[in-house]
């Protein structure tokens, strides 16, 4: 979703770098660009007026203009001034309240009230063991209520029976009675779209809100929303009163404006992000991971995160003992080709590296795929365990056999190679770097060192040359 | 139609309340800023920030204002004159593209394509299209295509009930261009005038979604070579710069004739169709501004520019 945002920002961050000093009149273009940049992602503009005078006035401090590295500085304070707009910490779902805890669902019509009702049903689910049951108050839209409890049929889990002609707060009073008398955990109220001018149908929602007396109150809000969306997250706040907002199909190409204009107008943290409409498409919003993927820094703690999912435990002690030791052969990278592998879905992966989005033209133009990774292993495989312990015995002729073994030719045997050789630098960089505790020239900027059990080097299959971090 | 006159003045006034609400907003902005002062520099930018919450766009503000200032800098000017200037730079804009939607008798069925994102409002514009053409004495048929989310089917079937519309549907997860196909042959063996296929919401940056589109075009060339004779992008009014976006690539998928703006009657003012007519020079055939049939009304350049601005309707 903040690809094109990412991009924008990238641009005018490379300019700032590539400064030695920073002028006022520098600063003031950058902000200029920014302002822009942050208005074409739909970013409300009182945030974006407020984001920039904020930035600006920091980057204007004395601090900045005399560091070695201002854009460097510059970069920092626009990513710190994101995390803030956004939040900082992740909020999930509070359920601690006595069941059956009601949540109520509002928001404008279309904005994916429905599906994001069936998505949390099947999350609180799955991974709370709770025991939900959805409830439609849409008397208005055709097919509606049959539309929701299609969907409940499909996340498991039970739906309020439909009594037609019955009204919206009706509905919300039956739905607890029987929420109590059998016993749920969760009743989700899931309420018909309305415009928050629609004066009738808004006290209509506060009625069912005095009868439910919802312990959490979701706005649903498209993330393709336009400047509109302060308007409308204010006036839901204000006449309902809402306690967390779920950002829906942030899988389109957004550019994600609505994501730090939200949290800014309403106080209100973004709870959820709708990312596809196949029910487990639901994900837990992070201010720090997104504001990193929003500057290009990638998303290095869901990266580690999905890694440790997956890496097993010793096997990435391992390999973590042979990066510091600087000692790295074409068997680990076969371990880490397959590791990566089993993480599933590289564009997916690629996405949350530091600094990838700047290469996403390049990346589709080496027609970066999983197939590529398979071709890789087969290489590896081709190659006898001496060699790949020695990789310096392989030569011409080897490389022609390693070839004809694989199924592949002369050149990609080289692509390989090569990328080991890479990656063998990095390591030797690394272990220096980890000796004087500091982080490599990429990171910039306040983020985590990408450490823990993940080994620098994902890089299975980037064109030589082309990845570095 | 004398009706009609009357008919859409009540039109009027409900696409005015509702860009009212938003102009509202726009108008009175212009009004606190000008009224007591010359146009100058501050103004100016305040003027251009009013336009951005409009969703106009930052380009297309800063022109805008850029042909305001070139006209009137310096000068003590009145609330009124700067609505009225900008106004007729927007209806100048949009002139061009307020077209409404022909549908060709002649064609039996005219086959209208109803593309878009998730949850812009596809089928209930095409419920009420068809609601229109039904009261104009034409014979309709729809085809739920959109197979894929959960009880869409039986959404547009209840449309087809309040119109008394026959509605080819099959189960949800059937092939959307096999629905189309045997509606269409429907439609021809009816010899009914208006053929509207529903299709499911999808996003324009799923490829695999976008080609599924292509196939229901293509499928209906082999039952009529020259269909779709419309294909209508539907396009929610709340919708910010994401809709460049949505028109380009939809458009280069399958070829867009027209678009419909729905949900006018919020405070969303949809001001984007402004740089879209720029960019595109995309027909606009609708704008939809409220719950029942006749909010759906061909768009117009001059009321949608006025309202926009918080100006009086005219005559």
């Amino acid at each position: 979703m903040f690809d094109t945002l990412s991009d924008r920002l990238g641009g005018i961050f490379d300019k700032l770098k590539r400064r030695a000093t920073l002028s006022a009149a520098d600063v003031d273009a950058a902000m200029r660009e920014i302002r822009v940049a942050l208005l074409e992602a739909d970013v409300a503009l009182p945030v974006v007026k407020d984001f920039v005078a904020r930035v600006r006035e920091e980057a204007m401090g004395q601090e900045v203009i005399r560091s070695i590295t201002p854009g460097q500085m510059v970069v920092k304070i626009v990513h710190d001034a994101l995390v803030e707009t956004l939040g900082s910490d992740a909020t999930e779902l509070d359920l601690r309240a006595v069941p059956p805890v009601p949540i109520l669902m509002v928001g404008l019509q279309g904005s994916g009230k429905t599906t994001t009702s069936g998505k949390i049903a099947l999350r609180l689910k799955e991974k709370e063991r709770k025991k939900v049951l959805l409830a439609s108050l849409d008397v208005y839209r055709p097919a509606a209520q049959e539309q929701l409890a299609q969907l409940a049929a499909q996340a498991g889990v039970a739906s309020l029976p439909v009594i037609v002609g019955e009204m919206p707060v009706a509905i919300a009073r039956r739905a607890m009675d029987v929420g109590r008398k059998e016993g749920y955990d969760v009743v989700i109220l899931d309420t018909a779209g309305r415009l928050h001018i629609d004066a009738g149908l808004m006290d209509e929602v506060a009625k069912v809100r005095d009868v439910a007396k919802p312990h959490e109150t979701l706005l649903v809000v498209d993330a393709m929303t336009g400047q509109d969306a302060v308007t409308l997250a204010r006036e839901f706040n204000e006449k309902v009163g809402i306690t967390g907002i779920v950002l829906t199909r942030i899988d389109g190409d957004a550019r994600g404006g609505g994501a730090l204009s939200m949290r800014a107008v309403t106080g209100r943290p973004i709870k959820f992000l709708g990312a596809g409409e196949k029910l487990d498409k639901l994900e837990v919003f992070h201010p720090d991971r997104i504001a990193g993927r929003i500057l290009g820094m990638g998303d290095v703690v869901s990266l580690v995160e999905k890694a440790a999912e997956n890496f097993q435990a010793d096997e990435a002690e391992k390999l973590a003992k042979k990066m510091m030791s600087g000692k790295f052969d074409l068997d680990d990278l076969l371990g880490q080709l397959r590791q990566l592998r089993k993480m599933g879905d590289i564009k997916g992966l690629m996405g949350m590296l530091p600094g990838v989005a700047k290469m996403k033209k390049q990346m589709a133009s080496a027609n970066l795929d999983d197939n590529l990774l398979k071709r890789q292993e087969a290489i590896l495989l081709s190659m006898t365990p001496k060699e790949r312990h020695a990789p310096d015995l392989i030569k011409a002729s080897r490389k022609k056999r390693i070839a004809a073994g694989s199924g592949t030719s002369v050149q990609e045997v080289n692509k390989v190679l090569k990328q080991y050789e890479q990656m063998a630098q990095m390591m030797k960089q690394m272990k220096k770097l980890g000796k004087k505790g500091g982080l490599p020239p990429g990171f910039g900027g306040g983020m985590p060192p990408a450490g823990g059990g993940m080994p620098p080097g994902f890089g299975g299959g980037f064109p030589p040359g082309g990845f570095k971090f | 139609m004398s009706g009609q006159t009357q008919d859409s003045s009540g039109w009027l006034a409900r696409l005015r309340a509702g860009l009212a609400r938003s102009s509202a907003r726009l108008g009175q902005g212009i009004g606190a800023l000008i009224t007591r002062r010359t146009l100058d520099d501050a103004a100016l930018e305040e003027l251009e920030d009013l336009l951005i919450t409009a969703d106009i766009g930052v380009t297309t503000s800063a022109r805008l204002v850029a042909a305001l200032r070139e006209a009137r800098f310096g000068r003590d000017v009145t609330a009124d004159e700067v609505r009225a200037a900008l106004a007729e730079e927007i209806e100048a804009i949009l002139d061009p593209v307020a077209k409404p939607l022909v549908f060709d008798p002649a064609r039996k069925p005219h086959v209208v394509l109803v593309v878009g994102v998730n949850g812009a409002g596809k089928t209930t514009t095409i419920g009420k299209i068809a609601k229109q053409l039904k009261d104009q004495g034409l014979g309709v048929v729809l085809a739920a295509g959109d197979t894929f989310r959960a009880a869409a089917v039986e959404q547009l079937q209840v449309w087809g009930q309040r119109t008394g519309c026959p509605v080819m549907a099959r189960e949800t997860g059937a092939d959307a261009a096999g629905v189309a196909f045997d509606a269409l042959k429907l439609a021809a063996a009816r010899k009914d005038d208006v053929l509207l296929i529903d299709t499911a919401g999808r996003l324009h940056n799923r490829t695999e979604l976008m080609a599924e589109l292509e196939k229901i075009s293509r499928v209906l060339k082999k039952l009529v070579p020259d269909a779709p004779h419309s294909t209508l992008l539907v396009l929610d009014a709340t919708t910010g710069q994401n809709a460049h976006q949505q028109v380009d690539i939809f458009s280069r998928m399958v070829h867009v004739d027209g678009l419909a703006m729905t949900k006018l009657d919020g405070t969303a003012k949809g001001g984007v169709v402004v740089s879209l007519a720029e960019k595109y020079k995309i027909p606009v055939h609708y704008a939809g501004v409220g719950e029942s049939a006749e909010d759906l009304r061909p768009f117009s350049a001059r009321d949608y520019a006025r309202g926009l601005l918080g100006l009086p309707p005219e005559g």
